[in-house]
């Protein structure tokens, strides 16, 4: 059993090792693959040398390119960063409406507040800016706490009901179904007035029902005509623009017990420059005043 | 006796498992000593209805083949529930309302499930059902140890149980493919040494002079196995009447010991253990001599000796400091040619039968699983080098890298291998369809190019667009965008992987026949024989 043999087909001889009707040829090892299999050995001492590679009591051997990851990350930050630094000190220290008459900084800030919008805001306010249930549309010109450059630069860095700012907009309708201030059928009576004055489909008794409700309760901060108040961060209600929905159960339910938005201030977060270049950015995407 | 000795045990077992659901903190410790007692009772019904039936004739001489059987079916059936998992995250991934919006139903619970169902539960019945085959009919003798081997097949199967589970009620302890805690994993360790002594003692009583390249493999892949699960599941649990525990491990040293095990995981469960599966099955099924004994040495020296290096490759440009991942990347390149040997070794085994690929669907199945592993075996080394992985890493291109290795040739080659036993172990004279096994080649082929095609391309254009900038160095692309780009390429590897399930139902159906067929009038496999007769 032990016996070398010759293969009939290949004419190579067989080790003489046989398992369950298994047996192996004794053929060398193809010289491409051992060349290449060297080959790659060579290149790993090679590269070992000049890279940081062999673990030694304190620290490992650096190499001799010196290369570190970190260090070239670093000199291609600092790179970047280097290119930018002109504009860069423009945009500190310039008036946004300076910023915003000048072409090049302009597209600076736009890029600028454009990737920082990828990063920041999306989340909530869609990649496109349109906003959804409960997010504002970014695009429009129906703007709660205002649409002019420093109205938003102000929102963007205080945030929105957001408790550990400060001088963070704050604003809080009353729930009126909830704590009892309206009941039901006058909640449904207001609802309808809020479709007229929006000039949607309603129910012109129950509007008219609603008329003096609505006088007496929400046209201190909406307006008589449900223009609404940015000093109040009260919206517009006379549009066809919702944040929480457009038909009558969505407008009494919000009467009835309000959500109220966060947003985060993101003065904390994101620095001065890149707060005016997103500033500029969303100013720019149609709405701005 | 030994049976009486057995229920004492199992009895014990579920007085243990009893006490843990009425003692155990929490939930899941609760519901998984349930399991316990649920298998100690049915294995202690099965073991009473046994006691006053007479030996089999298997039992006393001949080869164990019966745990083989049930290694088979085990393998299809996990193969089959693995890869319909995979279907379904795959669909989740483009169409997120498939969460259904149930914890057990997320894509975050189904996918460790994937993964340790294809891998563990198919791949690890494939290699234990196939190495129990291997080695006795290469050693000419019968698994040592009596009936341990019956041990490592059932204690494994509850080791699969007990981590499904664990998965689908949240059980995790964070470490990708060794999720299951501490419970779990002391147990696995318990039956993966009950494994290594049957097949290290039944390869001492061999009856042949040298040990086969199979078996080297085989064992290799054992022991590694072994060794790398003991060490990284090191923890401590919370309580012992608890399913938490913590990692011995902490920051940058854990994450290489999880990819120092990770990455093992794929190289002596994936690799080394299917190598040894190639080793047997390839040369059997051919008819030809293995192509070249001093290649097999070689290369499964290198391969053993270098791969265990390999794993700092999946932490490049992280916390772990730059001399590591020099060494993760340039053992990677040096494993490309050791990986190869037996891509080598397996093809040219063909040289003088390559005629038989046309008439031999079961042969084209192993050919088609060693060309995946060549390709995947480059693929792998490549996309190792810092520069290609700076664009590859964390993107689709490394799940499509994954599944041409796992469909393809982890996949493929059981799947030879399961057509080759079937017949021989259920006593068949053949199969019951050489067309159906056509069929299953090409659909699973088409499946697997379907799918690494889309995630090339989904893979590759994930990773521009995140590394994209304008020239003032600003980011381009929101996340959000990146996955909406996905989106047509998750739709096409669904398809894909709906391909590959469709061959494997045509497995199921063809081994079922096989099985339910008429017993070949002639024994066929000449080796049914009992050892001692040879």
């Amino acid at each position: 059993m032990s016996k070398r043999e010759v293969d009939d087909f290949s004419g190579v001889e067989t080790t003489g090792h046989e398992w369950d009707g298994i047996r192996e040829l004794d053929n060398p090892m193809p010289r491409w693959w051992l060349w290449t299999f060297m080959a790659c050995i060579v290149w790993a001492f090679g590269y070992v040398i000049f890279y940081p590679a062999v673990p030694l009591l304190t620290e490992a051997t650096p190499g001799v390119l010196g290369y570190s990851s970190r260090a070239e990350l670093h000199k291609e930050v600092a790179e970047v960063r280097a290119s930018r630094a002109g504009l860069i000190a423009k945009i500190e220290n310039m008036p946004l409406e300076d910023i915003r008459q000048d072409v090049d900084l302009l597209q600076f800030a736009n890029n600028g507040g454009r990737a920082a919008y990828a990063v920041n805001c999306v989340q909530c306010h869609g990649s496109g800016a349109t906003g959804s249930p409960g997010y504002p549309n970014l695009n429009d010109d129906d703007w709660i706490w205002g649409g002019e450059l420093e109205a938003i630069q102000t929102t963007l860095q205080h945030g929105i009901r957001y408790a550990v700012d400060d001088d963070t907009r704050f604003s809080e309708m009353p729930a009126f179904g909830r704590d009892g201030l309206l009941d039901r059928a006058q909640i449904g009576a207001v609802s309808q007035h809020v479709l007229q004055l929006a000039g949607q489909p309603h129910d012109a008794a129950q509007a008219a029902a609603g008329q003096q409700l609505y006088a007496d309760n929400c046209a201190a901060c909406h307006g008589d005509k449900g223009l609404g108040d940015r000093e109040l961060g009260a919206p517009n209600i006379s549009d066809a623009i919702w944040l929480y929905g457009d038909s009558a159960t969505e407008i009494a339910r919000q009467i009835h017990a309000p959500r109220h938005g966060v947003m985060p201030a993101w003065g904390g977060r994101l620095d001065p420059v890149t707060i005016k270049q997103l500033t500029i950015y969303i100013h720019s995407l149609g709405g701005g005043e | 006796m030994g049976n009486v000795v057995l229920i004492v045990l199992l009895g014990l077992a579920a007085v243990a498992g009893l006490i843990g659901a009425a003692r155990g903190h929490d939930g899941l410790f609760q519901a998984h000593a349930w399991v316990i007692v649920a298998a100690s009772l049915v294995a202690i019904a099965c073991l009473l209805q046994r006691l006053d039936r007479p030996k089999s004739s298997e039992a006393a001489e001949g080869y164990a083949d019966g745990v083989v059987r049930y290694g088979v079916i085990a393998t299809i059936f996990w193969g089959v529930t693995g890869f319909v998992v995979g279907l379904v995250i795959a669909l989740q991934l483009a169409f997120p309302e498939l969460n259904l919006g149930y914890s057990f139903t997320s894509f975050g619970r189904l996918r460790p499930l994937h993964t340790s169902a294809v891998i563990f539960a198919f791949g690890g019945n494939a290699l234990i059902a196939t190495s129990f085959y291997v080695v006795q009919r290469t050693c000419r003798a019968r698994l040592a140890l009596g009936g341990l081997h019956w041990f490592v097949f059932w204690g494994y199967q509850l080791f699969i149980v007990l981590a499904a589970t664990g998965y689908l009620m949240g059980a995790t302890q964070s470490k990708e493919y060794a999720e299951p805690e501490w419970y779990v994993d002391i147990w696995l360790t318990l039956v993966w040494v009950a494994y290594l002594l049957v097949f290290l003692c039944t390869l001492f009583k061999r009856k042949e002079p040298h040990i086969y390249v199979a078996n080297w493999f085989y064992l290799a892949f054992i022991v590694t196995v072994a060794m790398l699960h003991i060490v990284n599941n090191l923890a401590i649990p919370v309580s012992f009447l608890g399913s938490k525990s913590y990692s011995a491990f902490s920051g940058v040293q854990d994450a290489l010991t999880q990819w120092w095990y990770g990455h093992n995981a794929v190289g002596f469960f994936l690799t080394a253990g299917f190598l040894g599966m190639m080793y047997y099955f390839v040369p059997k099924q051919a008819d030809r001599p293995v192509f070249s004994y001093r290649l097999s040495i070689i290369h499964f020296w290198a391969l053993i000796f270098l791969y265990i290096w390999a794993g700092p490759h999946h932490l490049h440009y992280t916390a772990l400091p730059d001399w590591a991942q020099t060494l993760g990347m340039v053992f990677s390149i040096m494993l490309w040619m050791p990986s190869w040997g037996g891509m080598i070794n397996g093809l040219m085994t063909l040289s003088g039968a390559w005629d038989k690929l046309r008439t031999d669907p079961v042969l084209r199945m192993m050919v088609v699983a060693i060309a995946f592993y060549g390709m995947s075996t480059f693929e792998g080394p490549m996309m190792s080098i810092k520069a290609v992985n700076g664009l590859s890493h964390y993107t689709d291109w490394t799940i499509g890298h994954v599944h041409s290795g796992a469909l393809g040739w982890v996949g493929m080659i059981s799947f030879g291998a399961i057509y080759f036993l079937v017949p021989k172990l259920w006593n068949r004279s053949g199969l019951h369809s050489l067309r159906l096994v056509s069929w299953h080649v090409w659909l699973a082929t088409i499946g697997i190019v379907i799918y690494a095609a889309a995630m090339w391309v989904s893979g590759i254009t994930q990773g521009l667009m995140w590394r994209e900038y304008d020239p003032n160095g600003f980011l381009v692309y929101s996340f959000a965008e990146t996955v909406s780009a996905m989106h047509p390429f998750y739709i096409i590897r669904a398809f894909g992987g709906l391909v590959y399930i469709s061959g494997a139902v045509l497995m199921v159906y063809n081994v079922w026949r096989t099985i339910k067929g008429s017993p070949a009038t002639r024994a066929v496999a000449a080796d049914a024989a009992a050892p001692q007769a040879a």
